[in-house]
């Protein structure tokens, strides 16, 4: 069990902790502390995965948030999860990883073939020829991108896992804990500030880590470590690593993914995987360094090629060889340090330097250690197919265009290196507008539209003192803004090595009759020639050269490859690349999992739920409950093997036989106090109320401003100066809020206060003709009669002993009586009522009953009030005053309001007496008709009377009352139904309303 | 997501808010005559101004006021908040 890439003592990783793994079922082990990439390559396994468009293999190319190919499906704690990072993920024991988009192996992937035919694969390859025959789409074309162009596969488990939110605000927020990020968090964090300093990666330190320097004669590991001691020490400062910092949204208010537990083996069953951080803070530090960028040459996608950064970062963080014969391709002298490595790992490395001959600090330190350096020199081409075996280097001529001699050498590794790209997502993000730096071929942030600051590599600097210098300053000025405080640091003194000039030079030529492909894009398979062809066809907009060809739409956000493109296009176009531009950057930065975005969010804790004070009765009492808004509500209590239509036909049966009582706990209450509180609700509702004594309800219709019904309901004066209002369920909010939008906003003057009293009340109607005789007996010292207590009356009492109100109202359309009691009281007052009860046939009914009775009734509700119908529409003319002015009244002479072939209500019934007619079905004259067939309105409600025991129906059709006695179609092609019907009054049962005032 | 000055409790996320249009709409004064041009100007024509705009919010997970904000519809700056019965020019 050796692992052959593996240095003896190198690295920051824990030898004494080996962790086993499977690697397409291979067995295998790494230690705590790698990643999946630094264990696979310590075990020498570089072909990972096959590419999205050509399947060629591919291995690793970065070490972190960069990589491009190494993209796997991984499974652990129990989960599968797809497109994993393999250069992020950390390795935790049990885990097995297994390679995408390759069938049935990535050793030997069918796909493959698409390479040999890859003259059929250009640019916009999709859109041309995917585009026709157009019935081909479903049938071939579809299935075929799907199974050829699938990353990984997403679960459908259900995700087991815990995630959590969290709101934090604070003074600074530094994001990234490099040299400038440490710098600034340490200077606010002496000045009293509140700070959030939040690291990507587990290791804090960023360059430091890799870095050969010293700072104040700490190596810049150690020095990184004290200061995050220090900081962790103080209370105003929150140290988070595994925290990307991935969105920079409005009012600075920035979105964090913390990786709370996957890397533990072990954790409790709260401890959450990933947690969001939404984080409101004054300023940010934008630390995020810069991601180093390749040269392009021939089959520089092979697997064994690497960016030169990450190549020194798995043998100083992981110790890690990514080969033992590399060679080294660059145009700066940052790869020096890598080759530097290698040497002191006794490994022998080739440098090929684009630049010509020429000497700095490190390209002397690289000739004293004997390394072999070659100037003007680069990479034409790779060789080998599922690894580098060889290259084809040439020595450029003084044009760089042209070769003075090509050779070739043996390699198992290219190291490349075209110079470093700050990481400007963030500041993108926020609004800032960027320029282009010529002196590093690279963007960097401009003018901040938001509280935002770029220190250290992501505005540019590249050399450690530079980076401090900014962070410290930064950090202290922007924090002793907010909190008027200055301690006055010392900026430490730095050791590093200084860097030469870089050469521009960022494509190798082809020699002639060459024509590998360089890619510039690895993940979305973007080679040069794409480009070149999307700019012949005539895509000139940068962003249209993006969509064409998907340069830079892969997860990896073209991290590695927009720069490159943008370089290419300038070249082609003859412009600079500051007039090409550059595409948008959105959030997230990287991936992030669908669990953390929903956090708690899932199942019962989706949303609230609203219960009422006698919901532990109806559970007792077999309830089958409907969801009406956040509330449950009993839908019919069931007996025996009864079904919901039995179940309904009963219970609303024996409230026009019986009495029945009813939940009503849910209506909206609103309780309104004022001496202008008969003026406002005179004002609100469409008919009269300024002479509505004490003691009296009366059923109302309030209106938006353009005339549409709004909600209808009863109030009742309890008081000189107070009301109580009912609204249905579901307008309960939007009513409240429209008293006080025209109280607070368009009435000032009237003084009247509301407030929701919906949850201090319990509900219970009693209905049926039995009702006033179950009524004396909860009330056996109140005069109940007709006389006493008349329809829309008023009364309250003591309901044994605590203290209720009855309204005399009903939507049942029977003699009935409404009760509420405190919420506190509801569930007694329940069980009294069925105690009661019992002697009266009274039984519990649920809202399908409720709807029955309604419907046959004609009494509209949510489905007739669709906010289309004006009151005319629904029958309720009668409750619109002539005499007064009221909220919507001047919409309601438009002209289309008063057309007398308007859409109106009207009642249904089924020729045959025996069809249910099911909602939503539309009204034709001719069933047969050709489609577009003439549609005369639609089914809003329906149930079976029970009053006349068949199916009865409330629609809205043209013409409404004339079509009585008219024949017409109920057709649903939904529930593919077609039910002759006739048109009838929406007055079904007692048309006079006598039951109500009996 | 907004950071938005409730001018009774101070600076609140957006989730606590709900939007409620342009502000400087006057509704015609009830009791009192309106021609139909003006009426439908009211209920139905709205500016969609691109930059700076005055609208109404309502803190509605707060306390329940409804104010006046004025921000930039392009890029959500926000310039000034009030109580509706104040003035924003
Ligand atoms: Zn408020």
């Amino acid at each position: 069990m050796s692992q052959p890439f593996r240095l003896n003592k190198e690295g920051l990783i824990n030898r004494n902790k080996k962790i086993s793994f499977t690697f397409n079922g291979k067995k295998l082990f790494g230690y705590e502390g790698d990643t999946i990439a630094s264990a696979l390559i310590a075990n020498g396994i570089h072909l990972v995965g096959r590419s999205f468009k050509y399947h060629r293999p591919r291995g690793f190319f970065g070490a972190g948030v960069e990589e491009p190919n190494a993209k796997l499906q991984v499974e652990f704690n129990g989960h599968s999860e797809p497109n994993v990072n393999a250069t992020e993920m950390e390795l935790v024991e049990g885990l097995s990883a297994t390679s995408q988009n390759c069938w049935p192996s990535v050793n030997f992937d069918v796909g493959a073939i698409n390479n040999f035919l890859k003259m059929f694969f250009p640019a916009g390859f999709y859109y041309k020829t995917f585009m026709w025959p157009k019935s081909f789409w479903y049938k071939i074309y579809e299935p075929f991108i799907r199974k050829a162009a699938g990353l990984g596969v997403a679960s459908i488990e259900k995700d087991k896992e815990r995630y959590e939110h969290k709101f934090e605000y604070c003074d600074l927020l530094v994001t990234g804990s490099g040299p400038s990020g440490l710098a600034s968090a340490y200077a606010a964090a002496k000045n009293g500030a509140k700070v959030i300093l939040a690291e990507d990666k587990p290791r804090f330190g960023g360059t430091l880590l890799t870095d050969d320097v010293s700072i104040d004669n700490l190596s810049g590991k150690d020095w990184a470590e004290k200061i995050i001691t220090e900081l962790k020490s103080m209370p105003n400062v929150t140290v988070k690593n595994r925290s990307q910092v991935f969105g920079y949204y409005d009012h600075n208010m920035l979105v964090m993914f913390e990786r709370v537990s996957d890397h533990l083996e072990k954790k409790s069953k709260f401890t959450p995987r990933q947690r969001l951080w939404y984080i409101r803070a004054k300023e940010t530090i934008l630390s995020t360094g810069s991601i180093e960028r390749p040269i392009v040459f021939g089959n520089n996608d092979t697997p064994g090629i690497f960016l030169s950064a990450a190549v020194k970062e798995y043998m100083k963080v992981y110790g890690v060889l990514v080969g033992k014969k590399p060679l080294i391709f660059t145009n700066n002298d940052s790869a020096y340090e890598t080759a530097l490595e290698f040497k002191k790992n006794n490994v022998e490395p080739i440098i090929l330097d684009t630049r010509e001959e020429h000497s700095s600090e490190l390209i002397d330190e690289a000739k004293s250690k004997g390394i072999d350096i070659r100037f003007s020199h680069g990479v034409i081409v790779a060789n080998g197919y599922k690894k580098v075996k060889s290259a084809k280097i040439g020595k450029l001529n003084k044009d760089k265009n042209s070769f003075e001699k090509i050779e070739t050498v043996d390699c198992d590794c290219i190291c490349v290196s075209g110079f470093w790209t700050p990481s400007v997502h963030l500041a993108s993000q926020s609004g800032n507008k960027l320029k282009y730096e010529e002196k590093i071929d690279a963007f960097i942030p401009d003018k901040k539209k938001q509280h935002e600051t770029s220190v250290g590599a992501a505005n540019g600097s590249f050399t450690l003192e530079e980076s401090l210098k900014h962070g410290f300053e930064n950090g202290s000025n922007l924090s002793a803004k907010i909190t008027e405080t200055k301690t006055e640091i010392s900026i430490p003194n730095v050791n590093e090595k200084k860097y030469g000039a870089h050469d521009k030079f960022w494509c190798m030529p082809l020699p002639k009759n060459e024509n590998p492909k360089r890619f510039v894009d690895f993940q979305n398979d973007v080679s040069v020639s794409d480009i070149e062809i999307a700019l012949r066809e005539g895509y000139r907009s940068i962003e249209h050269v993006k969509r064409y060809t998907t340069l830079g739409m892969a997860t990896d956000q073209g991290r590695t490859s927009n720069l490159n493109g943008l370089q290419l296009v300038s070249n082609i176009e003859n412009k600079i690349v500051p007039e090409v531009g550059h595409t948008t950057f959105r959030p997230p930065f990287t991936p992030i999992t669908i669990g953390t975005i929903v956090g708690r969010e899932v199942g019962m804790e989706y949303m609230p739920t609203r219960k009422t004070p006698m919901h532990e009765w109806h559970e007792k009492n077999n309830a089958v409950f409907v969801d009406a808004g956040a509330w449950k509500r009993p839908r019919y209590y069931k007996l025996g093997s009864e079904t919901l239509f039995e179940a309904s036909k009963r219970e609303a049966k024996n409230v026009r036989e019986n009495v029945g009582i009813c939940d009503v706990t849910t209506l909206g209450k609103i309780d309104i106090k004022g001496p202008d509180a008969a003026e406002f609700l005179n004002r609100v509702y469409t008919n009269a109320w300024m002479k509505l004594p004490v003691g009296k309800a009366r059923y109302g219709l309030m209106l938006r401003e353009d005339g549409i019904v709004m909600d209808d309901g009863t109030t009742t004066r309890i008081s000189e100066n107070h009301y109580h209002m009912t609204t249905t369920t579901a307008q309960a909010a939007n009513v409240l809020s429209h008293l006080e939008y025209y109280l607070q906003i368009v009435w000032p003057e009237l003084n009247v206060n509301v407030v929701s009293t919906t949850e201090q009340w319990a509900g219970a109607a009693i209905a049926g003709p039995k009702s006033r005789d179950m009524l004396s007996k909860l009330y056996p010292d109140l005069d109940v009669s007709n006389e006493a207590l008349p329809f829309m009356g008023y009364k309250e009492a003591e309901f044994f002993g605590v203290p209720s109100r009855i309204f005399r109202i009903s939507f049942s359309g029977e003699l009935a009586y409404e009760i509420n009691v405190k919420s506190d009281h509801g569930m007694f007052m329940w069980e009294k009522m069925m105690e009661v009860g019992k002697d009266f046939g009274n039984q519990p009914y649920g809202t399908e009953a409720l709807s029955t009775l309604r419907i046959e009734m004609g009494h509209v509700a949510g489905p007739e009030l669709d906010g289309r119908t004006i009151p005319s529409d629904v029958s309720l003319n009668g409750l619109v005053s002539k005499k007064k002015d009221f909220i919507g009244k001047n919409s309601l002479g438009r002209e289309a309001f008063n057309v007398e072939s308007r859409q109106k209500i009207v009642g249904l019934i089924p020729i045959d007496r025996k069809s249910s007619i099911p909602e939503g079905s539309h009204i034709v004259q001719d069933q047969n008709a050709k489609l577009p067939n003439p549609k005369l309105g639609h089914v809003s409600s329906s149930c079976w009377s029970v009053e006349n025991n068949n199916p009865f129906s409330l629609a809205i059709m043209k013409d409404g009352k004339n079509m009585i006695g008219k024949k017409f179609f109920a057709v649903s092609p939904l529930k593919n139904k077609s039910i002759e019907v006739e048109v009838i009054s929406s007055h079904y049962v007692d048309p006079e309303g006598k039951r109500v005032r009996s | 997501m907004l950071y938005i000055k409730c001018p009774y409790c101070g600076l609140r996320a957006q989730k606590e808010f709900s939007y409620g249009g342009d502000a400087t709409v006057k509704r015609p004064n009830i009791n009192e005559e309106v021609s139909s041009e003006d009426w439908d100007n009211f209920v139905y024509m709205r500016k969609s101004p691109r930059g700076k705009h005055i609208e109404l919010w309502q803190h509605i997970a707060g306390c329940r006021q409804w104010i006046k904000v004025q921000r930039d519809t392009a890029t959500h700056e926000i310039f000034q908040t009030a109580k509706v019965t104040e003035e924003i020019r």
